[in-house]
């Protein structure tokens, strides 16, 4: 197996490669001069051009390249001009929060899915299959910022019980201990319930809003492959052998479903990741999106950059996760496939 | 991990996971600390603590402004609505106890008892650094001293400890009020050169990341994109010591989120939120809504005077008849501005900037003057914005688009993103296009040396050229400089008719700056930079 992982590691490289000079490149095509945006309003022709200077932008675009190249080898990925902090740094740190928003959102989802799912399954044309329909249908349908100033207007600012949006925790508080860039477990670590409450609290909304909008793909997946399994043979064997139903669905029916829900699982995770960059700018969120996106506006080069070889390593983990989990789940699939 | 052990994981946690979401916590409210606390929530945040640094932007001025002193600084006056308004003629001092002017040079006397945040003692040569480094590090801070006249770090003589000259190279009138602007601050030199290298000579990267400086505040704690704190140095000495103990400063993209926390009383006070929010939370009376105008500053719409149609005067005085100007002020603006349009036909010319001309919408004008002009059919023509400000510029664009339509002219609506407006500027080669632009040194002949003048700066984005208006700024700027009154009157006059007479660009409106806050926040006070001084504030 871990000669498997090696290899499937050895196939991303390629992959790495090709997303390293496509971002360089499209990052230099983007219309906008940085010099020039970040000489300021009153600038004359000569402090932009000083800038330039300083910034290396006056060099070949093959040198530019090289430079980068081995920088990112060194694994320095330049500094951001609009938060002058190293790009490194700045997603480490912020990486964590993102992760933690998502992952959550994605549990809170699944809770509510899977259970909806197998449900609306079992009771094809029930109350419960019309309720996992209106409720998946209406959740796509809503554009994750909208819901998410829908939730802040009611629950903050109509009834007062969310704390102030105002990102990871409230402002009189301090960050615990880096540990794992968690709060949820870090706070725990260092045994400070109240700001673990309060990192918790300010979790509840925004994770709700990635929910809302990732409970459909999971139950409809779920629900259809569900029904297909149930249809099934061995299921129609398992009963006429009169197993209990639990028995039949949970054991039997809900582990053969699994296959496609955890495909569909690792297609959410990556668009969540997507849709959190409205998420945390409504939530005032101190993640990777927002970073991404503000570089992206100021034709910061250097985090978009970093913000896309990120993702691409994690879509290559993820993907590799999912393979090995394939086995796991189902002894028929093999990695060599 | 074993297939079955993980299948069981899996059905657990399916069945067994719980909703946090319906369990909510309130944390409880930390009054003692609020109290002494200034929460802002704003739109951005500094990308550089220092204003000497490589692009740094127009929030990091905020921090280098409360966090550094200069020698001198302005004195408050009442202003519009009676809100304090730094006064553009009076001087007092910050870290310079006393300034004496000479016929070319300054003089200097520095407060004994000033100390930087580490507790070294503020001397002359500290001074003569940083004057040395705002001239030297090139970019947007030695851009703003050469607007003063301040460019070679000759000028910078240091006469004992305690004692520092200023030599003038010409006589120059804004050679003092660019002593009182941000860049010139004074930097804790001692410190900052033992963390610089060969590579960067002033440090820049050091103080990029915190503040060395003698003010009354200092940086404890910045996360870029996310928070600033800032707690008060209690041994200030270059004015009252602030009431505000903390500052906490927090990024909030989201303009409905800021204003839900103002009104909620969660945050103290904010700025950059849409106009039509300002006007609705004046009305319903929960916070107090300061708006004042510019100084210095303009809305305008610009015409490239180089290519047809707008290098006739003819068209582009049609196009000052045809601007839908109450429109814009009622729609756009919510009336959050001062009128520039649509003084009466008799009003004199003021020795002032910026004042009113006497265009107003009139299409029966607009029309016969384009006939005239032989563009009875209109023409096509497209007019350009800058994104960053669309939520203006955008409605802005389209009034006038509706309203050029009626002449013939078919207007292309064209949005360039923030970060490519400069370029765009700089190219000159858009046709017509609205911007802004507004002078930290409130003088007619400083905005129009920019604006107007035919050595073509970015800001005269018409390139608008003329040996008779270069005669009349350059007059101006002479007779300031050796207080010749009347032929200053008489020359600023000058220039602002032949500005208006020959429009090629046309002023719309004075744009306000616009701040929300609590009604138990005090002191706020309108500066030239239109950023926040907390050392005046007060909570409760």
């Amino acid at each position: 197996m871990l000669t498997m992982i090696g290899k499937r590691l050895m196939f991303a490289i390629p992959s790495l490669i090709g997303v390293v000079i496509v971002t360089f490149l499209l990052t230099r095509a983007l219309p906008g001069d940085p010099a020039a945006y970040f000489a300021g309003p009153a600038a004359t022709k000569e402090a932009v051009e000083q800038i330039r200077k300083k910034l290396g932008f006056d060099k070949p675009l093959i040198e530019q390249f090289f430079r980068y190249a081995g920088d990112l080898a060194h694994g320095d990925f330049g500094n951001s001009l609009t938060t002058g902090q190293p790009v490194a740094t700045e997603i480490r740190n912020r990486l964590p929060a993102s992760a933690e928003l998502t992952l959550l959102g994605l549990i809170v989802s699944i809770a509510i899915a899977i259970p909806l799912g197998v449900l609306a399954a079992t009771r094809p044309g029930s109350w419960i299959d019309h309720l996992c329909r209106v409720t998946t249908t209406a959740g796509v349908s809503l554009p994750v910022f909208f819901t998410g100033l829908v939730l802040v207007y009611v629950f903050y600012f109509q009834l007062g019980w969310s704390p102030a949006p105002l990102g990871r925790l409230d402002v009189f508080y301090s960050a615990p201990p880096t540990i794992t860039g968690f709060y949820l477990i870090d706070t725990l670590v260092a045994r400070d319930v109240e700001a673990f409450r309060s990192a918790l609290s300010q979790l509840i909304l925004p994770a709700t809003t990635l929910a809302i909008f990732s409970l459909a793909p999971i139950a409809r997946m779920t629900r259809a492959s569900m029904l297909a399994v149930l249809a099934s043979e061995f299921v129609r064997t398992a009963r006429a052998s009169g197993l209990s139903p639990s028995t039949v669905i949970v054991t039997y029916a809900f582990r053969n479903a699994m296959l496609p829900v955890i495909t569909t699982l690792s297609m959410v995770f990556s668009f969540l990741l997507g849709a959190n960059v409205l998420v945390e700018k409504v939530f005032a969120w101190p993640g990777i999106g927002s970073y991404a996106v503000e570089a992206l506006i100021s034709s910061d080069f250097a985090p978009v950059q970093g913000f896309v070889l990120t993702m691409a390593v994690m879509y290559v983990l993820l993907n590799l996760v999912i393979d090995i989990l394939y086995g796991v789940i189902d002894p028929r699939v093999r990695l060599e496939g | 991990m074993k297939r079955r052990d993980f299948l069981k994981s899996v059905s657990g946690l399916a069945a067994g996971a719980v909703l946090p979401a319906a369990l909510h916590v309130i944390s409880p409210a930390k009054a003692d600390a609020r109290s002494e606390t200034l929460l802002i929530v704003s739109e951005g945040g500094p990308n550089n603590l220092d204003i000497h640094g490589v692009g740094t932007n127009v929030p990091g001025y905020e921090v280098s402004w409360n966090c550094y002193d200069r020698l001198i600084s302005h004195e408050m006056k009442s202003g519009p609505g009676g809100v304090p308004y730094y006064d553009r003629d009076k001087f007092k001092g910050e870290l310079a106890d006393d300034m004496k002017i000479d016929d070319m040079s300054v003089t200097f006397k520095l407060k004994k008892n000033a100390k930087f945040h580490d507790g070294t003692q503020v001397t002359a040569k500290d001074v003569k650094w940083s004057l040395d480094r705002a001239v030297s590090v090139g970019g947007f801070p030695t851009f703003q001293m050469s607007a003063g006249s301040l460019t070679k770090p000759e000028q910078f003589v240091v006469v004992d400890d305690y004692t520092v000259r200023v030599d003038f190279l010409k006589k120059d009138r804004l050679t003092i009020p660019d002593l009182a602007v941000i860049v010139p601050c004074v930097v804790n030199s001692e410190l900052v050169k033992k963390n610089a290298n060969e590579k960067d000579p002033w440090g820049l990267e050091y103080t990029k990341q915190q503040t060395a400086g003698s003010g009354a505040y200092k940086v404890t704690k910045w996360t870029a994109g996310t928070e600033v704190v800032m707690e008060r140095n209690e041994e200030w000495v270059g004015g009252p010591l602030p009431k505000i103990k903390r500052v906490i400063w927090r990024m909030v993209p989201q303009a409905g989120n800021r204003r839900a926390l103002l009104e909620r009383g969660d945050a103290d006070i904010s700025y950059e939120l849409p106009f039509k929010d300002f006007q609705e939370m004046k009305a319903n009376g929960k916070l107090n809504v300061v708006s004042l105008p510019f100084s210095n500053g303009i809305q305008y719409i610009g015409m490239n005077v180089t290519k047809p149609p707008f290098d006739n005067v003819k068209v582009r005085q049609a196009m000052a008849y045809a601007m839908p100007y109450q429109k814009i002020m009622d729609a756009v603006l919510f009336g959050l501005g001062n009128p520039m349009f649509g003084a009466s036909a008799d009003k004199a010319t003021e020795v002032a900037w910026p004042q009113p001309h006497k265009f107003a919408t009139d299409m029966e004008k607009a029309k016969a003057l384009l006939s005239e002009a032989g563009y009875a059919n209109g023409f096509e023509t497209t007019i350009s914005f800058d994104l960053n400000f669309a939520g203006v510029n955008e409605p802005l664009c389209v009034l006038v688009q509706e309203s050029l339509a009626q002449l013939g002219i078919k207007t292309t609506i064209n949005k360039v993103p923030g970060a490519n407006w400069r370029t765009e500027l700089n190219k000159k080669e858009m046709p017509l296009f609205t911007n802004v632009f507004s002078g930290w040194l409130d003088y007619p002949e400083y905005f129009f040396y920019w604006c107007y003048h035919g050595n073509n700066s970015v800001f005269n984005t018409m390139s608008y050229k003329s040996a008779e208006m270069d005669k009349l700024i350059d007059g101006a700027r002479t007779a300031a400089a050796i207080g010749d009154k009347s032929a200053y009157d008489a020359d600023v006059k000058g220039f602002v008719d032949l500005a208006f007479a020959e429009v090629p660009r046309i002023p719309l409106y004075q744009p306000f700056v616009n701040v929300a806050m609590q009604k138990n926040i005090s002191g706020y006070q309108y500066w030239f930079h239109r950023r926040l001084d907390y050392r005046a504030m007060a909570k409760g």
